[in-house]
């Protein structure tokens, strides 16, 4: 049988925390913040001691709903609270509050663009949860718990098994990374730790129409897109080398297990088997009443939704007739969206406009480091210069240096060209002055232009850049070219 | 001999004493007293020196420090207080001192009660004795060889003892009335939801209330006037006006619908109990109240489906003493695992871990539609009974307990047999109304008896001005144990 053909499909399912971007935790009102020192976020309710009680943070439900919404899930009209019991020392409870079998969003899809196709990936749930907090093992012979961290508010979401590559997986997770910070609902920050990612793997191996399936392997913990896409590559690698090894390596025969991802060695290692598997004793927290999900608490939250950025994309395209790469640099991010758009609103001529933001804005923002939205330039005074291209009252050469302007100063930037001289010159008079210097300063340029077909194109481009040299840029290049080509003719007769 | 809550807070108010003097009169009793009853865990006698003088001082400046100034409250020991203990009657949290004090700890002082120390009780609330305890067993005061009942055992006996005024409990199933009625005080649990549970070390969180015990219903009705209301801190706290329970409380009886029911006066009831509680009844049809028989036809069900949920409840809320944060942790671990199991195995008493066993089994996969579920569903057709019940009635009278005060040691190897003795009183927290726990006389033996007035949801004001009524009417609440009778 290992001589037959093979084919193999790997079949992936994900589960992924989602830390939410509120002010203060999910059952208490201690601040979320990064790097305090060790247990100062923290107060009878988080640290579990006697008597204190836990109350829902209304804006972590409305931030999950949201998203939900986003990944158009139903939103149960009626949701509870469940305890999930276990013991570990970051856990002060040893059990955490969640949601178990009335999840607050079900049934939903993301849909996402692999390699020019659109995937659908559905939704199983989406569900509120509360963080545990660290333990830390830097000094040797103890363990110290910081439960800073304990009752940060997660949405885990779930998928069902749709995926099929590590590729796609990858793609989903850095959709799913867009659409959370686009929502305003996570800072969606790997480095913090803030989106943690459970892939479920497994093969399916067809010989000759006989379809065999490898255990199922859920790795646990991965914290980049990298690691992701590396580990689900390894696994489907792993599984259908083990299955070749031992034909009886396939689900129900072997247990299920977990694994881990060496970032290092580049491997997952085995952790425990399915089998062994807690029994979590779910049932409703008596702490909590119920949540009955308004129409109001719904559509207060719809009318927050944004155009999401798939849908938003297509329509840069081709409402504006951006390039696909400029529609992806402009709309990755909402605020550098939302500031486009305004500044097409503003009366921007779309093409100079997108040019001048990828080749300009952005990269001024990204020199500086910031967004940018925080150059201090408004949609408005972007339109204007963009305008001033387009009527030809500046070259866009004269532009860059006008924007650069624009960083400092909030005057307008007609203003600005002004005083910098930039203002384009269209006095055919001054411009006949400047082609006379340049070619009586550049003799042999003019001579391989009228004599030598090879380096004629170059040499009038070269005399073109002199006069635009000695008119300090305010002459219009447009004009300039033909009044090279008109007196190079004249020389030549 | 020391007065009621009311008459307290007036002379302190009126500067006709101090509450530094009644503080000290109060400490003093206290010291004189409970060395054999053994009401309280700890006495924090300075600190309520130190509140009462505040109180005087507030008073001096012409300020009003509240409805209970300069009283002496004796609060149960699984109520967070801050500065000194909370222990809950465990050896877990021996030396657990709380950061923060419980809601009804804020509103108590608020209102310028002074707190003079922690009251005994079964640990963590387990039991209807108050034996089982880490510490002493607590003594009735009408017979120091009989048990004070539970688990606010401590709170019964030191108001019995008049060792203070007035004490707070906390019931889950009977905690609050069953040793009220032992001991010949009024105790009131409230509906759930009519009291903060923020800072009451949780039993069976959808259970457990806390309520006042008096010796007068007049002051129970005080107290209740002072802790009950919403607090944003306790989701299952309900936001419901608070009525002045003390203005109502001589709101005339005429048209008072009593219900009775044969599932509450049946086999294994006391003979001389059901005298007394039907004397009780007899009294208050005088009164202008009539009498309708009721059918509760899920009763018979109600101590089972108590011990599923409130083990369950339990089983969880106690997972969090476990060493790593506070609490008793066992001196040499070998690992993890063996540092849970050694400080629990150490840190709880038999019943505590026979609950937690119980509970743990109850919730496990494969059995918990059998259990937990099946238990809410009759607890939802309990509730039912009662709501249907409460259509034709005002009020539904029963015993307490079906038996008076028991012997110390009697039912201690019988976990049953002590289970049996709150099945009068648990279907009040399942269904989650109020009930109150009101003197009725005394067995041939001197024993006090107790009479339980149920009310619907939210009907606390009705069942305290039938209590004060009948107290009106009676004198079984100014009968004064002897153990109080030594100075």
């Amino acid at each position: 049988m290992t001589d037959q053909a093979i084919t193999t499909r790997t079949i992936i399912g994900l589960e992924i925390h989602v830390q939410l971007r509120t002010a203060t935790k999910m059952f208490c009102g201690c601040p979320l913040k990064f790097d305090a020192p060790p247990n100062t976020c923290v107060c009878p309710v988080c640290l579990g001691h006697p008597g204190a009680l836990p109350v829902i943070n209304r804006q972590a439900l409305a931030y999950s709903m949201l998203t939900g919404l986003a990944l158009s899930c139903d939103i149960a009209r009626h949701t509870k609270w469940d305890r999930k019991s276990y013991y570990y020392p970051d856990m002060p409870k040893n059990y955490q509050i969640s949601q178990y079998d009335l999840p607050l969003c079900e049934h939903g899809h993301f849909e996402i663009s692999v390699e020019g196709d659109t995937r659908r990936i559905r939704i199983k749930r989406a569900h509120l949860e509360e963080d545990a907090g660290k333990n830390l093992h830097d000094v040797p012979g103890c363990t110290l718990v910081d439960l800073n961290r304990a009752g940060t508010p997660l949405l885990e979401i779930v998928t069902e098994p749709d995926l099929t590559s590590a590729e796609e997986a990858f793609v989903f997770c850095t959709e799913l990374q867009r659409l959370v910070t686009y929502l305003g609902v996570s800072e969606g920050s790997m480095q913090k730790g803030h989106m943690r990612f459970e892939p479920n793997v497994n093969v399916a191996i067809d010989v000759g129409g006989t379809e065999y399936r490898t255990p199922i392997v859920e790795i646990k913990n991965l914290n980049s897109f990298k690691s992701v896409r590396g580990a689900i590559a390894f696994e489907s690698q792993r599984q259908t080398a083990a299955w070749q090894e031992d034909h009886d390596y396939v689900l129900g025969k072997v247990p299920n297990e977990n694994r881990g991802w060496n970032d290092d060695r580049g491997v997952t290692e085995f952790q425990r088997p399915k089998e062994a598997a807690h029994d979590y004793r779910y049932f409703p927290d008596p702490d909590l009443v119920p949540v009955d999900v308004t129409d109001e608490m719904l559509a207060g939250v719809t009318a927050r939704l944004p155009e999401l950025p798939i849908a938003r994309r297509a329509r840069f395209m081709s409402e504006f007739g951006l390039s696909p790469k400029d529609t992806e640099i402009i709309v990755g991010h909402r605020g550098t969206a939302d500031l486009f758009e305004n500044a097409v609103k503003c009366g921007a001529p779309v093409d100079i406009l997108g040019k001048q933001f990828v080749n300009v804005w952005l990269k001024l923002a990204n020199d500086r480091n910031v967004p940018v939205t925080d150059l201090s330039v408004d949609a408005e005074r972007m339109a204007r210069l963009a305008s001033m291209v387009a009527d030809g009252s500046v070259s866009a050469t004269a532009a860059n240096r006008i924007a650069e302007a624009m960083l400092d100063r909030r005057d307008p930037p007609d203003l600005l060209a002004d005083e910098l001289g930039l203002v384009q010159v269209q006095d055919t008079g001054a411009m006949e002055a400047w082609v006379s210097e340049a070619f009586a300063a550049n003799e042999q340029a003019v001579r391989d232009a009228l004599t030598n077909p090879k380096k004629a194109k170059a040499s009038a481009g070269f005399l073109r850049g002199k006069v635009m040299r000695i008119s300090g840029g305010k002459a219009d290049p447009k004009l300039v070219g033909q009044l090279i080509e008109k007196r190079l003719s004249e020389l030549r007769e | 001999m020391i007065a009621s809550a009311t008459d307290i807070a007036k002379a302190v108010r009126t500067k006709e004493c101090s509450a530094k003097e009644v503080a000290a009169q109060c400490l003093a009793r206290i010291e004189s007293t409970d060395g054999n009853t053994h009401a309280f865990l700890r006495i924090s006698g300075e600190k309520a020196i130190e509140r009462a003088r505040q109180v005087d001082e507030a008073i001096a400046r012409g300020e009003d420090p509240g409805p209970l100034a300069g009283v002496p409250i004796a609060v149960k020991d699984n109520i967070c207080t801050v500065g000194g203990t909370t222990t809950c009657g465990s050896k877990i949290l021996e030396k657990f001192e709380s950061r923060y004090d419980a809601h009804v700890a804020q509103r108590l002082q608020a209102a310028g009660a002074v707190i003079v120390g922690k009251t005994n009780l079964d640990e963590f609330g387990m039991g209807s004795s108050t034996e089982n305890t880490a510490t002493a067993t607590t003594c009735n005061p009408w017979n120091a060889s009989r048990v004070a009942g539970g688990s606010s055992g401590g709170s019964a006996a030191a108001v019995a003892a008049r060792m203070v005024p007035a004490a707070i409990g906390s019931d889950t199933g009977g905690s609050i009335r069953q040793p009220a009625s032992f001991c010949s005080v009024v105790g009131l649990k409230g509906t759930y939801g009519r009291v903060s549970r923020y800072g009451l070390v949780a039993y069976g969180s959808s259970l457990d209330q806390i309520g006042p015990l008096a010796v007068e219903a007049r002051d129970v009705a005080l107290l209740m006037g002072v802790i009950a209301g919403h607090d944003r801190r306790d989701s299952t706290s309900v936001d419901a006006e608070v009525p002045d329970y003390v203005a109502g409380l001589d709101d005339p009886l005429d048209g008072l619908r009593i219900g009775i029911s044969e599932e509450y006066l049946g086999e294994g009831l006391d003979e001389e109990v059901r005298g007394c509680v039907m004397a009780a009844i007899e009294n208050l049809k005088t009164r202008g109240a009539s009498v309708v028989p009721i059918h509760l036809p899920h009763m018979n069900y109600a101590i089972a489906c108590y011990y599923v949920i409130v083990t369950a409840e339990a089983s969880s809320n106690l997972a969090r003493f476990d060493g790593v944060h506070y609490g008793h942790r066992t001196p040499e671990p070998k690992d993890m695992i063996d540092m849970y199991a050694s400080s629990r195995g150490e840190g709880f008493g038999a019943e505590v871990k026979r609950r937690i066993m119980l509970g743990t089994y109850a919730l496990s996969s494969g059995y918990y539609d059998a259990y937990y579920l099946k238990a809410l569903k009759v607890r939802t057709l309990i509730r039912r009974d009662f709501e249907e019940a409460f259509q034709s009635v005002d009020a539904i009278a029963s015993p307490v307990a079906p038996t008076p005060a028991f012997t110390i040691g009697e039912k201690t190897e019988d976990p049953l047999a002590m289970y049996l003795s709150d099945i009068y009183t648990i279907s009040a927290n399942l269904a989650g109304i109020c009930a109150i726990s009101v003197p009725c006389g005394f067995s041939g033996a001197g024993l006090p008896i107790g009479l339980q007035l149920m009310g619907p949801a939210f009907g606390e004001g009705k069942l305290l001005s039938v209590a004060h009524q009948y107290q009106q009417a009676t004198d079984h609440h100014e009968q004064v144990p002897p153990a109080s009778s030594t100075d």
